[in-house]
């Protein structure tokens, strides 16, 4: 696996220099060698994608100020190198200087444990994350389940913030957020349940292929066979839910500025910039699955055109944007309407939708074989 | 009836669509921002900057410490001392302005009966610290003396509508 | 030593010595939080079993959910170190009687193994084999009806839960934001036409 991708990457005078390389690796360490190269090859390949991830969380800030900034009819950050382009890394650097203050009877382990809790869950996710038909660092044959039970994970990161600094506001936000979370995992679930129906598969590779067939693919319109269109309702309400996991704005009561306070009011400095890089990855990553789950992933959208990486990246770019336009449009919610809303219309919503999918896929009409 | 027609247009998110489509239209409205440091806004001839004291042609200071503004000034900002100058005029020997307190509302400038203190275009003043934002007699006058061809300017401007 | 044996290893390592950090701790929000990297080092050892869905699915239903409301119960209770020491030596005696039954118990499944009662070495499955949908077609045929059961008594826990909540009238002012929220301007706010009039 790895020599051919090597092979594939590197011109073909350094080819002799890797075989030289295993050569001389297997000589010293035997029988272990092959483990070793194992280890070091999916160590490399996870780097390959946390590196450009971390860019992308960096200028993913950038994107979110300049649409802003254009939706209220202003420029954005244009001030640190040509057009802001810089702004991320002033913001780095600002925040590393910064002072990490610890309140004095706050629980000193967990305190600095909880922003690794709630960052680490965000970037294991990406193991099983598909970006193209090969290009995927764990092929697990229950991915989807893998993303939401790690996704799941997160929510230590909050309550444990909220619980080590010993500061009773921080902890109402925790309480607040940790059960918006968990509440919206549900219809998230029910969603996903009828996703994986249709595709006959947890695999999001399998699921991503299942959705480039189908009536309108075979006539050369692919964007019309992805699930969006036959899934609607459901695409609609995963999208909801997307933005209330990851506690996005409609849903972002964990840090209402203005109004109430969220679990990480004790966090400042560096400490604090790891929970916003965990809110910003978690949010790439429910993107990436609104992509990959209902938007085709890699598909072209037009049978003519090759399917591409750049394709999915394109497509999560797009999503990205629907969360920036949505957070400079509409009003926060109040707590107990985002309750009701989860509760009270995404679950029946999901579960009619559920019911209907069923009958539909029983029925002579299904387009789903 | 209604209330079905309500649940379905909640449903189908009709209001939440026409919310974005009036912020994705402004999102490629022309942006209307200034360009500070570079561009700056026009001011009026009336505009209440940092204040400065004048004097007459000849280099005599106008203020003739009637204490006038002191009186006016609703935040109590100014503080004047007055004394017999040698020549035997009335002249004020503190003229302090507590830049902190003032709330620039031009009422001084108002007050003046000979225009002595009045208020320039200047409002990117700055202090580092609350000693510096501290003006004394001096400094205003510095200031009016900076100033002073503008300032000649704005109240001829202005001398028609007084 | 093969690689998989290392991991092992390691894995069952962390997992004892976080499972007697959480009965020796003192503090519960620290031993809930052991319990949790115990539950993580068990499904890494479930994985090396090449039962996928089950680690999973331990990550998902008990670290993503038990734990969370434990943590939160653990979390409110308002803990007096002290007076959790004062029982010690009077439970040691009934305490120590439990524990060694539990050792017992656990030798003799140990025991039994190597008695030859379990030919046990792990099957590798072959590439193709999906973990998931072996066990749902278990779930729904041969154990349908204790999935079932265990469903409805899921369901009678969820009335339960709503049954002893709802007591009573409610005392408080509280709002309903179901009818908020379908409030429209036109029910609140009645604007008129009223042409200017001229001065007497």
């Amino acid at each position: 696996m790895m020599l051919e991708t090597l092979q594939l990457l590197l011109p073909g005078f350094l080819m002799p220099c890797v075989d030289w390389a295993m050569q001389l690796g297997e000589d010293i360490f035997g029988s272990a060698w092959p483990d070793i190269v194992t280890v070091v090859w999916t160590v490399v390949k996870a780097m390959l994608i946390v590196a450009p991830l971390l860019g992308a969380v960096a200028y993913a800030t950038y994107a979110e100020r300049k649409v802003i900034g254009w939706i209220q009819v202003r420029v954005g950050p244009n001030r640190v190198g040509p057009w802001g382009l810089l702004q991320p890394v002033a913001d780095g650097v600002k925040v590393l200087l910064k002072e990490v203050v610890i309140p004095t009877h706050a629980d000193k382990a967990v305190y600095l444990l909880a922003p690794l809790f709630s960052f680490a869950p965000a970037l294991i996710a990406w193991a099983v994350i598909p970006f193209s038909d090969f290009f995927v660092l764990a092929n697990v044959n229950a991915s989807l389940l893998f993303v939401m039970s790690v996704t799941s994970v997160g929510v230590y990161g909050i309550i444990l913030a909220g619980w080590a600094p010993n500061s009773k506001y921080a902890f109402f936000g925790a309480m607040r957020s940790a059960a918006q979370m968990i509440s919206y995992e549900v219809p998230m679930g029910l969603a996903l349940v009828v996703v994986l129906m249709v595709s006959n598969s947890l695999n999001l590779g399998d699921i991503v292929q299942g959705q480039g067939r189908g009536l309108f693919a075979g006539m050369g319109l692919t964007f019309l066979s992805w699930n969006w269109l036959p899934l609607l309702p459901i695409f609609v309400a995963y999208i909801v839910s997307t933005f209330a996991e990851c506690n996005r704005s409609p849903f972002d009561l964990t840090e209402g500025e203005s109004e109430i306070i969220g679990y990480h009011v004790e966090y400042s400095g560096m400490a604090f910039a790891v929970f916003q890089l965990a809110e910003y990855t978690a949010m790439l990553m429910g993107c990436t699955l609104v992509s990959l789950l209902f938007l085709g992933g890699w598909l072209s959208p037009l049978s003519f055109l090759p399917d591409g990486i750049f394709w999915l990246l394109l497509k999560i770019l797009g999503v990205l944007v629907l969360f920036y336009w949505v957070r400079a449009t509409f009003p926060r919610y109040r707590y107990d309407q985002v309750m009701r809303l989860g509760w009270k219309v995404l679950i029946p919503v999901c579960l009619v939708w559920l019911a209907v999918v069923a009958c539909w896929m029983l029925s002579p009409w299904n387009i789903w074989k | 009836m209604g209330s079905m027609k309500e649940i379905f247009n909640s449903l189908l998110l009709k209001e939440l669509c026409k919310g974005l489509s009036v912020t994705g239209r402004l999102a490629f409205a022309r942006k209307t921002t200034v360009f500070y440091p570079e561009e700056k806004t026009p001011q009026s001839f009336r505009f209440r900057g940092l204040h400065a004291l004048r004097r007459y042609a000849g280099g005599e200071e106008r203020c003739i410490a009637c204490k006038l503004c002191e009186a006016a000034c609703p935040a109590m900002a100014i503080s004047i001392e007055s004394g017999e100058r040698e020549d035997g005029s009335r002249r004020t020997t503190r003229y302090d302005i507590d830049l902190n307190k003032c709330i620039f509302c031009g009422f001084c400038e108002e007050a003046c009966p000979v225009d002595a203190i009045v208020m320039t275009r200047v409002f990117e003043s700055h202090g580092e610290s609350r000693s510096d934002l501290y003006y004394t007699k001096s400094m205003l006058l510095a200031n009016g003396d900076r100033y002073e061809a503008q300032i000649a300017a704005d109240r001829e401007l202005d001398s028609k509508y007084r | 030593m093969e690689f998989r044996t290392f991991v092992f290893y390691f894995l069952a390592a962390i997992l004892v010595i976080a499972s007697l950090r959480v009965v020796t701790l003192r503090n519960p929000v620290h031993a809930a939080l052991h319990l949790v990297l115990a539950f993580f080092s068990a499904s890494g050892v479930w994985i090396l079993l090449q039962a996928e869905f089950l680690a999973i699915a331990l990550i998902l239903v008990y670290v993503g959910a038990v734990m969370v409301l434990f943590l939160f119960v653990v979390m409110l209770l308002d803990i007096d170190l002290d007076r959790l020491r004062e029982g010690f030596w009077s439970y040691l005696p009934l305490g120590s009687i439990v524990a060694l039954l539990v050792v017992a118990e656990m030798g003799l499944v140990l025991v039994s193994r190597y008695w030859g009662a379990l030919e046990s070495d792990v099957p590798q499955a072959e590439a193709g084999y999906s973990n998931v949908q072996a066990v749902g077609r278990l779930l729904f045929t041969e154990y349908v009806y204790p999935f079932e059961l265990a469903s409805v008594v899921l369901l009678v826990g969820i009335v339960a839960a709503v049954a002893l909540t709802l007591r009573g009238k409610r005392k408080s002012k509280s709002v309903d934001p179901s009818r908020q929220v379908f409030v429209k301007a036109g029910d609140r706010l009645r604007i008129v036409r009223m042409p200017a009039e001229k001065r007497d």
